[in-house]
């Protein structure tokens, strides 16, 4: 089989967009110096944070583990380097909200003593759950971005898998790191590919390279073997190629299913870096302790990329690349079209760290203010998820969030196609966060108040049935003590008593009448049900406070 | 403040649109003016004035900032369109009536751009066909047809001049002498060569319309080549005028017109490419649009052929302005993942 293939297929919408690749590219990829401390974040994923096993004080070894996953979706931390813990506690880290966050702080020591550790010779002598659980062991999180952790993703349970997908697109302008590491780790890309091929069974091996990358394709394209199944697929380069949904519509011509998963449709995507680290873990037995991340931007007079150690300040790289503080006026993690805002440069490199762009400050430009939108309908023309941006923007706007899932928010991949394109300025995206955020926020007071409503139900029967027990005990008690034919005949030979009974008794029928029975309450909908549920239990509850001083 | 991604944006801007949508509209205004006189220039200033003083006051009393909104240059852009499709030497006070009721119903009343529902200029148009009909049709003949072309003050005096008699150079447009004469039962090829009504046919579509039409498709080529206007709205509109006219003038030449006639026949250029276009009030989806196009073409030539006018665009564009949501609605893409495209 040859190991290429020109047939593609084009993803709806999309960008032409300026690439500025070529300011980083241009050299080695070297290793950053050793940093005197790391400070490691215990989440570094998508998933449960990782518990800390080490504590203040204890000395570690590289490649130790000082953190271990919490369930199933978690991944475990290692010590990038030998050193000393010194503080278990919150930092700022990496994150678009710029909270703190719980973090290992590592003295380091210099010395670079690696714990024992050892590898495998061959993978084919491993059977999948023992190479899942290296690979869960060795804390492997997807590098492209999302940082999924990646042995899931290697158990495809029941299903087969038709095609293994590896994602060297790096679509995103600027971005340099993927393509330095298929121009300088190539082997490793292909023996990770392997690795996961042998995991999974998969029939097909595909990787999508953009075809702006010419060297890394070559690269690639040496390493393979003759005669290997393993196909180099040369893509258009448009931005989001490099979406995992893009990208496999572009090799496969398969959609994946708007609210499934690519393997739905029998196919698994890993990025080109994930794969590396897997060879890493397997075949060396080393942990993911470090990656490559493109230092860029006009910000920094000397862009490139570096081979940084997790938990590295970033304000460190950025000297170590020449930049001033005082000269940057805007940094981001990521690329210019999906990346956040980092507000504090003493944020720690983590997993997912794939870019930092920094901007100069005589760069800087003052967002144009948001106009009104005119409908041009620009932004619809290019989503990539075929999305009616505009509208959703409209409904996000007016706080419509059912509306806002008419028109599929959760389909939006927020590639920040629309926001670009936009003629009004519009921060189409900012609002789409917004909306799934709140979204999240409602669905979660949902379940809280569900929650709460239970405990409520569950105690106000606990009453009731207190309350009966003790009735009965009463009227045991009552019983005991009345003497013989002491009942009724009073009641009925004192007028004035029968007045009263009758009285009484008019009053608890007029009670029970006033019970009035809702009409129209078939068909009724989830949240009109949850409605009245609550009206009615609040309704039961002053009830009862009425009627408890005087039982 | 830290701002979301994306941290990139176009240097497209709304008023960037607009300028490059004035730009495009000089060659058929420059075709306009030297086959009519400069009475078009009289009015597009008129309406221009009329239409930033008004959005200029209503963003005043609504207590909007001004400065953005007026840069936008969507009112002048309406005020230009409604000015070309009024008479050349039409008394000053119906382009400024025009342009007002355009500016202050057309879209400030709908809480200004982006939220009206109509296209201004054309409402603009249709309520002064409606108030005002003599003035309103009582188009000079192109300059080729008369002695002498108005020059610049004839045609400044004939429009503040009110009560002038313009007898003498106007005349009525080759697609209003159409319906008179088939009405009266004269067939097309006998209208074309008649001795009074056969000096307003030129090649193709009435002298001096054809070739503005001409100068507007150039325009509107050109932001379709720019990207700057959808291409299904011209495309489904003018081909839907022309399959039709092809249909009908084959079954009967002599009732109907022919498909140039249509194409390059009053404001057929003007309004494919210049006002159905109007993004704000038209369709946005892509299947959306098709439909919206296929809509004026059709209402278009209904209402030439059989309606109450002589030129139906405006009207047609109007209807599908209202149907518009709807069309939307129903025409959503289906989202990627969400079924075979
Ligand atoms: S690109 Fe902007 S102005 Fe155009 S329709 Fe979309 S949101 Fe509205
Ligand atoms: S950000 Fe969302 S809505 Fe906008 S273009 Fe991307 S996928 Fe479409």
């Amino acid at each position: 089989m040859s190991h290429e293939t020109t047939k593609t297929w084009a993803f709806p919408g999309g960008l032409h967009l300026d690439d500025h690749k070529s300011i980083s590219n241009t050299h080695h990829v070297t290793r950053a110096e050793l940093p005197r401390q790391l400070v490691l974040p215990l989440s570094q994923h998508i998933g449960n944070a990782a518990i800390a096993c080490v504590a203040v004080g204890d000395p570690v070894l590289k490649g130790q583990r000082i953190a271990k996953g919490d369930g199933y979706v978690s991944a475990p931390v290692h010590a990038p380097t030998s050193g000393t813990v010194t503080a278990i506690d919150e930092q700022p880290v990496p994150h678009p909200s710029g909270l703190h966050a719980p973090c290992i702080t590592i003295r380091v020591d210099g010395k670079e003593e690696w714990i024992e550790h050892s590898g495998c010779e061959d993978y084919r002598t491993l059977d999948a759950s023992e190479l899942r659980n290296k690979i869960r062991e060795a804390g492997i999180v997807g590098l492209g971005g999302a940082g999924f952790p990646s042995y899931i993703k290697l158990n495809p349970g029941t299903s087969a898998v038709e095609t293994l997908v590896l994602n060297g697109a790096e679509c995103e302008p600027y971005i340099t790191c993927d393509d330095m590491l298929m121009r300088e780790r190539a082997g490793e890309i292909i023996q990770g590919m392997r690795i996961m091929q042998h995991a999974l069974q998969a029939r097909h091996c595909l990787i999508g390279i953009e075809d702006n990358k010419i060297e890394a394709f070559a690269a690639l394209r040496e390493a393979l073997a003759e005669n290997d199944d393993i196909q180099l697929v040369r893509i258009p380069t448009r931005y989001p190629a490099g979406g995992e949904k893009q990208l496999i519509y572009t090799l496969t011509g398969k959609q994946v299913p708007s609210h499934g998963l690519p393997l739905d449709i029998g196919v698994v995507c890993h990025n080109v870096g994930t794969a590396a680290a897997i060879y890493r873990a397997i075949v060396h037995g080393e942990p993911l302790l470090s990656r490559i991340i493109t230092l860029t931007g006009s910000g920094i007079p000397q862009p490139r990329n570096l081979d940084v150690l997790f938990g590295t300040a970033m304000c460190e790289l950025l000297e170590q690349v020449h930049a001033k503080a005082g000269d940057i006026g805007k940094l981001i993690m990521g690329g210019p079209m999906m990346g956040f805002e980092i507000t504090d440069s003493h944020a720690p490199v983590i997993k997912t760290s794939n870019c930092l762009l920094a901007e100069h400050r005589r760069d800087l430009v003052q967002p144009p203010a948001a106009m009104p939108c005119i409908r041009c309908g620009d932004c619809a023309t290019v989503c990539p998820a075929l999305l009616l941006p505009q509208q959703l923007f409209w409904y996000a706007q007016a706080r419509e969030f059912d509306r806002v899932q008419d028109y599929h928010l959760f389909d939006c991949i927020e590639c920040g196609c629309c926001s670009y394109v936009c003629p009004s300025h519009i921060p189409l995206v900012q609002y789409y966060r917004f909306a799934k955020t709140e979204i999240w926020q409602q669905e979660r007071d949902k379940q809280k108040s569900d929650a709460a409503r239970q405990r409520h139900e569950f105690r106000l029967e606990r009453l009731e049935r207190e309350k009966q027990e003790k009735k009965q005990r009463h009227a045991r008690k009552a019983e005991a003590l009345k003497p013989a034919g002491a009942d009724k005949g009073d009641i009925k030979n004192d007028p004035k008593k029968a007045a009263i009974m009758a009285a009484l008794e008019r009053a608890q029928q007029k009670k029970q009448q006033s019970h009035i029975q809702p009409k129209n309450v078939d068909h009724l909908t989830e949240a009109q049900q949850r409605e009245i549920d609550e009206v009615n239990a609040r309704r039961a509850a002053a009830h009862k406070q009425d009627q408890e001083p005087s039982s | 403040m830290t701002t979301s991604s994306p941290h990139l944006s176009t240097p497209n801007s709304v008023s960037r649109l607009m300028l490059h949508v004035g730009y495009a509209l000089i060659p058929g205004i420059a075709t306009y003016a030297w086959l009519f006189g400069a009475g078009v220039l009289v009015h597009i200033l008129l309406a221009s004035v009329t239409a930033m003083t008004a959005e200029a006051l209503v963003l005043m009393l609504r207590r909007r900032p001004m400065a953005s909104t007026l840069a936008d240059g969507s009112a002048i852009l309406s005020a230009v369109l409604l000015a070309l499709a009024i008479p050349p030497l039409a008394p000053w006070w119906i382009t400024v009536l025009g342009a007002g009721f355009a500016i202050l119903f057309g879209k400030q009343l709908y809480g200004g751009i982006g939220y009206n529902p109509f296209n201004p200029a054309m409402l603009g148009y249709a309520m002064l066909l409606i108030s005002f009909p003599l003035e309103m049709t009582r188009w000079p003949a192109a300059h080729s047809l008369l002695t002498q072309a108005p020059s610049l003050s004839d045609s400044v005096s004939l429009i503040f001049a009110s009560g002038v008699s313009m007898d003498a150079i106007s005349a009525a447009t080759p697609l209003d002498t159409l319906k008179t004469q088939l009405a009266l039962g004269v067939g097309i090829d006998a209208t074309r060569t008649g001795a009074e009504t056969g000096k307003l046919f030129g090649q193709i579509a009435g002298v001096g319309w054809e070739a503005i039409n001409i100068a507007f498709l150039l325009g509107g080529l050109y932001l379709l080549l720019t990207r700057r206007i959808a291409w299904q709205i011209p495309l489904a509109m003018l081909g839907s005028l022309a399959l039709l006219a092809t249909l009908f003038h084959l079954l009967d030449p002599q009732q109907y017109a022919s498909p140039l006639l249509h194409l390059f026949g009053g404001a057929a250029m003007l309004g494919a490419f210049f006002i159905a276009t109007d993004p704000v009030s038209a369709c946005t989806t892509p299947r959306g649009r098709i439909l919206f196009g296929i809509g004026i073409g059709v209402i278009t030539y209904a209402i030439r052929n059989w309606g109450g006018y002589p030129d139906g665009i405006a009207f047609a564009v109007l209807l599908m302005n209202m149907t518009a949501p709807t069309i939307d609605y129903f025409t959503q893409p289906r989202v990627f993942g969400g079924g075979k495209p």
